[in-house]
């Protein structure tokens, strides 16, 4: 794994998703790399879920090592009409998580607001030609011509990549499902919403366990939701769950089957000197991840990310500014709903790097060892394939240099919420509403 | 906006109470921002009613944030805006349904005039009918949240949907402002020595009133999130 400093991405692979559809069903609404990186799935607001994957590399072409091409797309989801509630179910693809490839088909999770699918993705290149009894068309032959027997042969054709639905995990959740989690013994998976977790055996689609329940008896008394969850990466007994308060709890499952109770609970005490009406919402979490290791877990909120300890509940071990100029900005991010974004964040494969999303398309990176960060752009304009990428700064006041942005500039429809990271190497997904980006560290 | 005139007059008045409110020139327009926040919320509560299947995430933080201007608008005792065009009428005698929050504009025309659950004993007193806004402290301080509601809805409910527009269009300008002020704000506003003409109004609200105040909004919530 590479520990080069953080400013060597280079090749870009742009790669816009388009369809013949309206325009806004391909606002890409999730993205994540396969346990190998071999495979990046994303998932989009018209609930398409195309799987991109890495060409093998060639002693002929070495320049073109590790581009990603459409490997297999399919419709995961549908719009539908929840009829006791008069309210139309999104098909919007929330959360894709892939299960580790035992055999030599790929299998996934994907989820909307109310329905988690599991989908098998596989290839066939040999179908079987010969038949004794049916004719190449499929049509059965007149008995009376077949005088002979013979054995259907394999031959090889095209290569077709097919996705079937596998499991459909339905009905077991009143609330939008935010959050998916396979679970490490494979077996299991948990889907989270507002107020409730559910417990899935993959082989078992008509029931699921209830882990986690904080819907208040009396509604009136709502205060807080869950806003993410994530299974320990290697205790199959231990997950996390963050809520709207800014807290996170660890709970193990062993302790008893309604997980209410929680093992550890992760709280940073409140600055009073940055104290407003905005404190509660800009301290909301909007996504927690486990490091690779499992000894921390990263969460986001508005305008920061955190990186606690699992063994130190009482406050995070750091602390990186997003884009702390918008603090001042609050009120007008509040008019415009831009500070209920939810933006995600992610681990590089060494647990070094930690990457999120800001707006007017830019990313940040910040090294954990160096505590050196950088501010990068996903856009066509400043990038061209295989250019480097170039630093950008925000100016804060005072005198803006020539290549700084002023705040006031910034574009908030902009938003980079999903990125991902290849499990080991440096290359990162970049979603930025309908392009998908694709960095690389740079070959020489 | 629409309670600025007021808003100096009340400012007039503490100064003119002990010379000043805190000393910082902008209190009586935090006081101001605070309320426009406030209505922004509450606007904002009923148009995610309106839409498909409500984010509830962004539901119970709005409404939260509701809560929390509303608990320190309560501590203050500064029930103090109203709208001009409000004095002109008589006082709505009645409560706020809690239904009314989570209807469009139209129905809520439709049903204004219909009869509402009783009070509760506690909240009988502050209803006057023809109560001198500004004057009566202590009755203003327990009416206050339910005059600002009504007038809300009011506003909402007299004007077409365009003017909706218009009513936040002005204010768009003065949210930059609103951003320097409410985002630098420590939760305790000016209060005390700064009001003293309402100061043992401020101490008297019993905190039925109060609860009640909350109770009705937590009713709010309760019909908002159970969509």
């Amino acid at each position: 794994m590479s520990t080069r400093p953080i400013s060597y991405l280079a090749k870009i692979f742009l790669l816009t998703l388009t369809s013949s559809k309206h325009q806004q069903s391909d606002i890409i609404s999730t993205v994540e790399f396969n346990h190998t990186g071999e495979l990046l799935a994303t998932g989009d607001k018209g609930g398409r879920v195309v799987i991109f994957q890495r060409e093998q590399e060639s002693k002929n072409q070495v320049h073109r090592r590790g581009e990603y091409n459409v490997y297999s797309t399919f419709q995961s989801h549908e719009p539908e009409f929840d009829y006791l509630k008069s309210l139309e179910i999104e098909e919007k693809i929330n959360k894709i998580r892939w299960l580790p490839q035992q055999n030599a088909a790929y299998f996934l999770l994907s989820t909307n607001d109310k329905t988690v699918k599991l989908w098998k993705v596989s290839e066939r290149d040999k179908r079987p030609e010969g038949y004794n009894l049916k004719d190449e068309e499929g049509r059965l032959r007149d008995p009376a011509t077949i005088t002979t027997l013979r054995v259907p042969v394999l031959r090889p054709m095209d290569l077709m990549v097919e996705a079937t639905p596998r499991r459909v995990f339905a009905n077991a959740h009143t609330y939008h499902i935010n959050s998916i989690s396979v679970n490490s013994d494979y077996e299991t998976y948990m889907s989270a919403d507002d107020l409730r977790i559910n417990l899935w055996n993959f082989e078992i689609t008509n029931q699921s366990f209830n882990i986690v329940d904080i819907k208040p008896a009396n509604m009136e008394e709502l205060t807080e939701v869950i806003t993410a969850a994530e299974f320990h990466p290697h205790h199959c007994n231990t997950f996390v769950y963050s809520s709207s308060k800014g807290t996170i709890r660890l709970c193990d499952m062993r302790a008893s089957a309604l997980c209410d109770r929680h093992t550890k609970f992760f709280e940073e005490p409140e600055d009073p000197s940055n104290r407003s009406f905005f404190s509660e919402i800009i301290s909301s979490i909007s996504d927690v991840k486990f490091s690779h290791s499992g000894r921390y877990i990263m969460t986001r909120d508005y305008l920061t990310v955190k990186v606690w300890d699992l063994n130190m509940e009482n406050r995070p071990i750091e602390t990186y500014q997003v884009h702390d100029y918008l603090r001042s900005k609050l009120c007008s991010l509040y008019e415009n709903d831009c500070i209920f974004d939810k933006f995600e964040c992610v681990w590089n494969g060494s647990d070094s790097v930690i990457m999120t999303g800001s707006y007017n398309n830019f990313f940040r990176m910040f090294d954990r060892n160096t505590k050196r960060d950088v501010t990068l752009e996903a856009s066509r304009e400043n990038s061209k394939p295989r250019a480097i990428l170039k630093p950008r700064k925000v100016c804060v006041g005072g005198k803006r240099r020539k290549d700084e942005i002023s705040v006031d500039s910034l574009d908030f429809s902009k938003k980079i919420l999903h990125t991902a990271w290849h499990p080991s190497e440096n290359i990162i997904a970049v979603a930025a509403t309908n392009n998908l980006y694709i960095f690389q560290d740079k070959v020489n | 906006m629409f309670a600025r005139g007021l808003k100096r007059k009340s400012t007039e008045d503490a100064e003119d109470g002990d010379g000043g409110v805190a000393g910082v020139p902008a209190a009586p327009s935090y006081t101001l921002q605070r309320q426009s926040l406030l209505d922004m919320s509450l606007v904002k509560l009923q148009l995610c009613h309106m839409l498909v299947e409500p984010n509830l995430c962004r539901s119970v933080l709005i409404a939260n944030t509701v809560r929390q201007i509303q608990e320190e608008m309560t501590q203050d005792g500064t029930w103090r805006v109203v709208a001009p065009q409000a004095a002109g009428r008589a006082p709505l005698d009645r409560l706020v349904s809690t239904e009314i929050l989570c209807r469009s504009g139209r129905e809520q025309e439709g049903e204004g005039d219909g009869p509402l659950p009783d009070p509760a004993p506690g909240q009988a007193p502050r209803r006057p009918q023809s109560s001198p806004w500004g004057l009566d402290g202590s009755r203003e301080g327990r009416g206050g949240f339910q005059k600002s509601l009504d007038h809300i809805f009011e506003t909402l409910e007299n004007k077409t949907p365009g003017s909706v527009e218009e009513l936040f269009s002005d204010v768009d300008s003065s949210y930059y402002d609103l951003d320097a002020v409410l985002t630098g704000m420590v939760g305790g506003a000016p209060s005390g020595p700064g009001l003293p003409a309402f100061a043992p109004a401020a101490a008297a609200p019993p905190s039925s009133t109060c609860r009640s105040d909350l109770g009705e909004l937590e009713h709010a919530v309760e019909i908002l999130v159970e969509t």
